[in-house]
């Protein structure tokens, strides 16, 4: 019984490495192509070099791609952490007509293929005589990613008793008060990490931004004609290499702050009285 | 009416008047009516709870008597109807600006708050200074009995503490009625039966200044810590009165059969109750003018009582409580077939009223 149980275990364990292996292998592989010293991708590595981090850093077409996406991300983000979180307000307290539509119109971008959402926009914009550039890249990102602030809020709006708002009106708390001390503090971390997904969301899409982005290049439209052209290959690799670092940040961040309701540290027992 | 060469009173003089009516009662319902679409959860309810008691309403889930409580506090407007507290109409008064304070069924501690902050949390809003707060919340949580618990979290405590807890953090705001929506629900039998001495102690406590409303679906809770008990049914209160009226003189069966085990007879005409306990066996060869006849067809060994069935002659299955002062398990339980006498005492009988049939036509 413990034999084939144990067997069964180191089965899985194989299974559960090959795979992981199958997922980070590839980006292994593109880290330490960073570090090739050539200009020319061959394996095994010549060597390890830093060399193509100094001209990747003062590319200007580089600069200028990093800095529309890092815009692109910060503005779609914010309008997904206010229209979103508002949306889920509405979905959660209120009974409309029309709300069960609401919600899945809300939900619809993330499942509807990129190619279609940008078809659809590029037409419209041209049709509206609307330049494409900036803002038209920013309406573009919105769509997907109130997505992502809504569900999260939504969720934790769902698991928070209803009694907490009650409790606090009870005691003398006026709409406007409650929501300061009791509604914004507990659906905060799921703000935060629905608008950490939107951003990072929003900073590698490449399909609907294609679609609106007219002449401008986002950082993911450069590495993809880079790539496609080949020729500024070693920089493409930098890029990749660093972009891979900072997007961890988010996503670990997100992860930990949706992991509970915001009690955090509960090993870190009797604190101080007052704080 | 007059004294000697003196004067004629006709009223009480003397005293300054109060800035609300100290005599009226500390709340009034007056036809409240409140519906959830089709579903009418209260109909027609007028009803009044004195200063200073603890008034229980009591009913099986669904009788109306937490949205009752909710109309109360105000989370729910009321469809018809006036809201009354200590004379002053709060009708349409959201509940932020009542004088009263709720402890809620699943305690709604806030998570994200110490306890300290929990407890101080209605003194905050109201503006009372950081040390005061402090000063006040230890006072209250000393009050339930929970004193050193200020800086942990509400997950860190267990359901009792957490109960005592949610009763701090609505007294310490000196409420003028304290609304308790079945605050032992969640507690185990044996702590639930210690709250429930330690609430009416406070509530004795502070029976001067806090009047308690209190839910709950337990007649035994009921029974223990309530002055007055409102006994509800589909959305209507049946009685109200001392847990005595209740239990000794319900007026329909309903509140007979909810609050304790009832034995409902038809005698000359009418409908009458007697509780098992106050029902005689007679000892073989006994009689008495009026006893009933009857078979023993259940008996159940209870410890300090013996529950019997016996089947009358009139086919009625009435229970009789007995204690067991002096006669064993092993004796009780032969008693089983055997042919017995019952006697009560009239005094004993209730009379229900007409309403259960009014109701029925």
């Amino acid at each position: 019984m413990t034999g084939s149980s144990r067997a069964s275990r180191i089965a899985l364990g194989v299974f559960t490495a090959l795979l992981m292996l199958f997922l980070f292998f590839p980006i292994v592989i593109i880290m330490l192509y960073a570090f090739n010293p050539s200009n020319i991708q061959s394996w095994p590595l010549p060597g390890l070099s830093t060399r193509w981090f100094s001209p990747t850093w003062h590319n200007a077409e580089m600069r200028h791609a990093l800095w529309l996406s890092v815009r692109a991300g910060l503005f779609s983000t914010a309008i997904a952490m206010v229209l979103g979180s508002m949306a889920a307000f509405a979905v959660h307290r209120f009974r409309f007509f029309g709300r069960e539509a609401i919600s899945f119109l809300i939900v619809l971008p993330i499942a509807l293929p990129g190619i279609i959402t940008g078809m659809a926009l590029n037409s419209f914009i041209s049709f509206g005589g609307v330049e494409f550039g900036l803002l038209t890249i920013i309406v573009g990102h919105a769509t997907f990613c109130i997505v992502t602030v809504y569900n999260n809020v939504l969720a934790r709006l769902r698991r928070t008793p209803s009694s907490l708002v009650e409790a606090s009106m009870d005691l003398g708390a006026d709409g406007l008060t409650t929501f300061r001390y009791v509604t914004l503090p507990m659906i905060a971390t799921a703000l935060v990490a629905g608008g950490l997904l939107a951003f990072a969301l929003s900073f590698d899409e490449i399909v609907v931004t294609t679609f609106t982005a007219g002449a401008q290049s986002t950082l993911p439209i450069w590495i993809f004609g880079n790539i496609r052209l080949g020729q500024q290959l070693p920089q493409v690799n930098v890029v990749v290499l660093f972009v891979i670092l900072l997007s961890l940040i988010p996503v670990a961040l997100a992860q930990r702050l949706t992991r509970d309701t915001g009690v955090l540290r509960q090993a870190a027992a009797p604190a101080a009285a007052v704080p | 009416m007059v004294t000697g060469g003196g004067t004629t009173i006709d009223a009480p003089s003397g005293r300054p008047s109060p800035p609300e009516d100290e005599t009226a009662p500390a709340v009034r319902l007056t036809g409240v009516r409140k519906s959830y679409g089709p579903v009418v959860a209260i109909e027609d309810l007028s009803m009044e709870v004195r200063p200073g008691e603890f008034f229980t309403m009591l009913g099986p889930s669904g009788s109306g008597k937490t949205t009752t409580l909710r109309v109360i506090a105000g989370f729910e407007p009321a469809d018809t109807g006036r809201v009354e507290l200590h004379g002053l109409e709060v009708t349409g008064t959201p509940p932020y600006e009542r004088p009263v304070n709720t402890v809620f069924q699943d305690y709604a501690l806030f998570p994200h708050m110490s306890v300290l902050d929990n407890v101080a949390y209605g003194l905050r809003v109201k503006g009372v200074g950081r040390r005061e707060r402090a000063e006040q919340a230890a006072a209250a949580l000393a009050m339930v009995r929970l004193p050193g618990v200020e800086g942990r979290r509400p997950a860190q405590l267990s359901g009792g503490q957490r109960q005592r807890v949610a009763l701090a953090r609505a007294i310490v705001n000196r409420p003028r009625v304290l609304l308790l929506d079945e605050p032992l629900g969640a507690l185990d039998l044996k702590l639930r039966q210690e709250m429930q001495l330690e609430l009416k102690a406070i509530q004795r406590e502070l029976s001067e200044r806090i009047t308690f409303v209190y839910v709950t679906h337990d007649q035994d809770e009921a029974l223990t810590m309530s002055d007055r008990i409102a006994v509800f049914s589909n959305g209507r209160l049946e009685q109200v009165g001392t847990p005595g009226e209740i239990y000794e003189r319900p007026v329909n069966e309903f509140v007979a059969g909810f609050v304790g085990t009832s034995n409902v007879l038809e005698r000359d005409g009418r409908r009458v109750m007697v509780r098992p306990e106050k029902i005689r066996l007679l000892a073989p060869g006994e009689d008495a003018p009026g006893a009933v006849r009857g078979v023993v067809r259940e008996v159940a060994y209870l410890g300090s009582v013996t529950r019997y069935v016996v089947e009358s002659e009139r086919g009625e299955k009435i229970v009789v409580l007995r204690q067991n002062l002096d006669t064993s398990a092993e004796r009780v339980l032969q008693e089983r077939g055997r042919e017995v006498r019952l006697e009560w005492r009239p005094e004993d009988a209730s009379v229900l009223d007409h309403k259960q049939q009014e109701a029925e036509a």
